[in-house]
């Protein structure tokens, strides 16, 4: 029971941690609240669904593929629909909200409402502690990890990582020191959806692939967020964490805990709130200029 | 008879100079005839039952832009005040056999506390912050609802309310003359002082309060106003639909109030309720005009998305907005909105430019 707890918080909470990694730059970044972020999640693991089952090609590759065609569309659904109305912040936000229902409506029309599944890339399982783990779980793991750590080290070691945390801060300053700052917004948009990309793909074995599998995500990320500080990474990390764990707790411990999971992981964002109303490690944010 | 006759010449030379003048005041008289005279058209069980939902759902999307347009409060949660009122009606209509029109209030009520309970924890809140966090409330509301179905009915929810009133008609009525009057009251609220705080609130709240406005206040009442006629309208879609499930708690009502707020034009009351008026029956007719091609698979979510994002990418504005930018200009001098054409201000006379 606590092994399985500890294993399924921490899968959860890294691939919370992806999805708000990326969301939370995009915020910080571009000012978008991009609600289609988890629809993008679910694309890529359509897109794997569909090199895997359908094209026969090897779990890897499709992988790789459906991470790049994501970030592709990700980068055409911002060119085209998202930054021409870049000042109008209700319109940006109902757009996003448009394609999210338009993405999750076109798979609905292709597939249908079925549960897919995708198979796992490596089979078998290792027994800790007397409880069966599967290998998939812990390669989900480990790679969930690993994508995490190049995250913060391309942020805070490179030039570009540079440039994204700048712009974050203070776009019209950045602007002023001569940062393109709209290309900055381009890189972070990919970053962003390369992120939801690889959390999907690393997700899909291990859950169902239905039309409405971004609902669930798209709450917990939200939450994530608020709970961590706009804008923060580390507290995206932290309170991707927080939550995922609170969700697993939730399910395997209490009664009728699955229909819970939202409630109680939304009740401990709100109780941080109300004792911190900028988030775990935000810092206020300074009005927009 | 006298007396008639005056109020009868007056309201005429009101009719003349105020309201034929403009093509949006003309267009606002057009749309309550044509509300109010559709039964005399059609009787049709169907057509009414789609404009009943269509009132219904006017009266929920103006509320959010009072709350959110107009104050600035983004509310992603606004479902919640909806699905709230209508398990408050639900509640008592079943175990106290309270009629509609004492139900209805009852649950708007709920929706007042309820929008009390939710605006204390939001009032520290700010843009996105506030945003997200309303998304919570509904969302909470109904992992509740799905863990005690002894008293909420659970996935089912709770059905076989008393009929709105007998007839289709008589709810057209009732629903249709409810739209109109409290879409009247909420855009005088937005017209009067209060308003104008709430006006102030959005532009610059540290301003309004440095102006010595007690800001948390007027925002309480705008979760409360908001909550009142949100609560309204959920309570008439209990007693109607006879039903009060959990579908009236979900992200997607939330979502859809938006979506109709936005696209009609938000910041005026009748931008969300043009926007419901057209969306709803359109994505009907897209129905029956789907259906009549049964080998396509089911698209009308897509149509209605995409339609909704080609609008938002070339009128950003909103419809209602961007249609009255064309068909009216504002005049120079003393800011009255003429007609497109004019080549002098009605009023000031000053030259259009």
């Amino acid at each position: 029971m606590i092994v399985d707890i500890l294993i399924d918080g921490l899968i959860k909470g890294s691939v919370y941690a992806l999805l708000a990694i990326g969301f939370s730059l995009v915020l910080g970044v571009a000012r978008i609240v991009n609600i289609a972020h988890t629809a993008l999640y679910m694309t890529s693991a359509y897109l794997i669904y569909v090199g895997t089952k359908m094209m026969g090609l090897p779990t890897i590759v499709s992988m790789v593929a459906a991470v790049f065609l994501t970030i592709l569309l990700g980068l055409l659904i911002y060119n085209y629909f998202i930054r021409p109305i870049q000042e109008h912040e209700a319109a940006m936000l109902i757009s996003t909200i448009a394609v999210a229902m338009m993405l999750q409506e076109v798979f609905l029309m292709i597939f249908g409402g079925h549960y897919l599944g995708v198979n796992p890339l490596v089979r078998g399982y290792l027994t800790v502690l007397g409880v069966r783990v599967t290998n998939q779980h812990l390669l989900a793991l480990g790679l969930a990890i690993i994508v995490l750590i190049s995250t913060r080290f391309f942020l805070m070691k490179t030039r570009t990582g540079l440039a994204i945390r700048a712009t974050a801060q203070d776009r019209e300053v950045a602007n002023l020191m001569g940062m393109n700052v709209n290309g900055v917004a381009m890189i972070t948009m990919a970053v962003s959806v390369g992120l939801a990309s690889i959390a999907g793909a690393i997700v899909v074995p291990l859950v169902t692939v239905e039309p409405t599998m971004w609902m669930h995500p798209l709450v917990m990320m939200l939450a994530i967020v608020v709970l961590g500080g706009l804008g923060s990474l580390e507290g995206s990390f932290v309170g991707a964490y927080i939550l995922g764990f609170s969700e697993s707790l939730v399910v395997f411990m209490v009664p009728m805990g699955s229909f819970l999971k939202d409630s109680v992981a939304l009740s401990i964002m709100i109780l941080v709130l109300l004792i911190r109303p900028e988030g775990l490690f935000g810092v206020s944010f300074e009005e927009e200029r | 008879m006298r007396i008639v006759v005056a109020y009868t010449r007056r309201m005429l030379k009101i009719l003349r100079s105020e309201v034929l003048v403009l093509p949006s005041r003309v267009a606002v008289l057009v749309f309550v005839i044509a509300i109010l005279a559709l039964p005399l058209v059609t009787q049709d069980y169907y057509i009414l039952r789609i404009m009943i939902l269509t009132s219904i759902f006017a009266i929920l999307a103006a509320s959010w832009d009072l709350l959110s347009g107009f104050t600035g409060q983004m509310n992603f949660g606004h479902a919640l005040f909806f699905g709230v009122s209508a398990y408050v009606t639900a509640l008592l209509n079943l175990n106290l056999g309270f009629p509609p029109y004492f139900s209805i209030p009852l649950g708007a009520m709920g929706a007042v506390l309820t929008g009390l309970i939710v605006g204390i924890p939001c009032l520290r809140l700010k843009g996105s912050y506030l945003a997200l966090t309303t998304l919570a409330f509904p969302i909470i509301l109904m992992g509740i609802v799905f863990a005690i179905p002894g008293i909420t009915g659970g996935e089912l929810g709770l059905s076989g309310l008393t009929k709105l009133t007998g007839s289709r008609v008589n709810d057209y009525y009732v629903t249709s003359i409810l739209m109109l009057v409290l879409g009247g009251i909420m855009w005088k609220i937005t017209d009067s002082n209060t308003g104008i705080i709430l006006h102030a609130i959005r532009e610059d709240e540290v301003a309004a309060r440095a102006a010595g406005i007690n800001t948390t206040r007027y925002k309480l009442l705008a979760f409360c106003l908001s909550g009142f006629f949100a609560g309204i309208a959920g309570g008439l879609y209990a007693h109607f639909m006879r039903l009060a499930g959990p579908s009236t708690l979900e992200i997607g009502l939330s979502f859809q109030v938006i979506i109709w707020s936005v696209f009609g034009g938000m910041v005026s009351i009748y931008g969300p309720i043009a926007g419901v008026y057209i969306l709803n029956p359109f994505m009907e007719v897209l129905r029956v005009i789907l259906d009549n091609f049964p080998s396509l698979p089911e698209m009308r979510m897509f149509i209605f998305a995409a339609l909704v994002l080609l609008t938002l990418r070339f009128m950003p504005e909103g419809l209602i907005p961007w249609l009255r930018d064309k068909v009216e200009t504002e005049c120079p001098r003393c800011k009255v909105r003429n007609v497109a054409f004019r080549r002098s201000c009605r009023i000031c006379n000053a030259a259009m430019t």
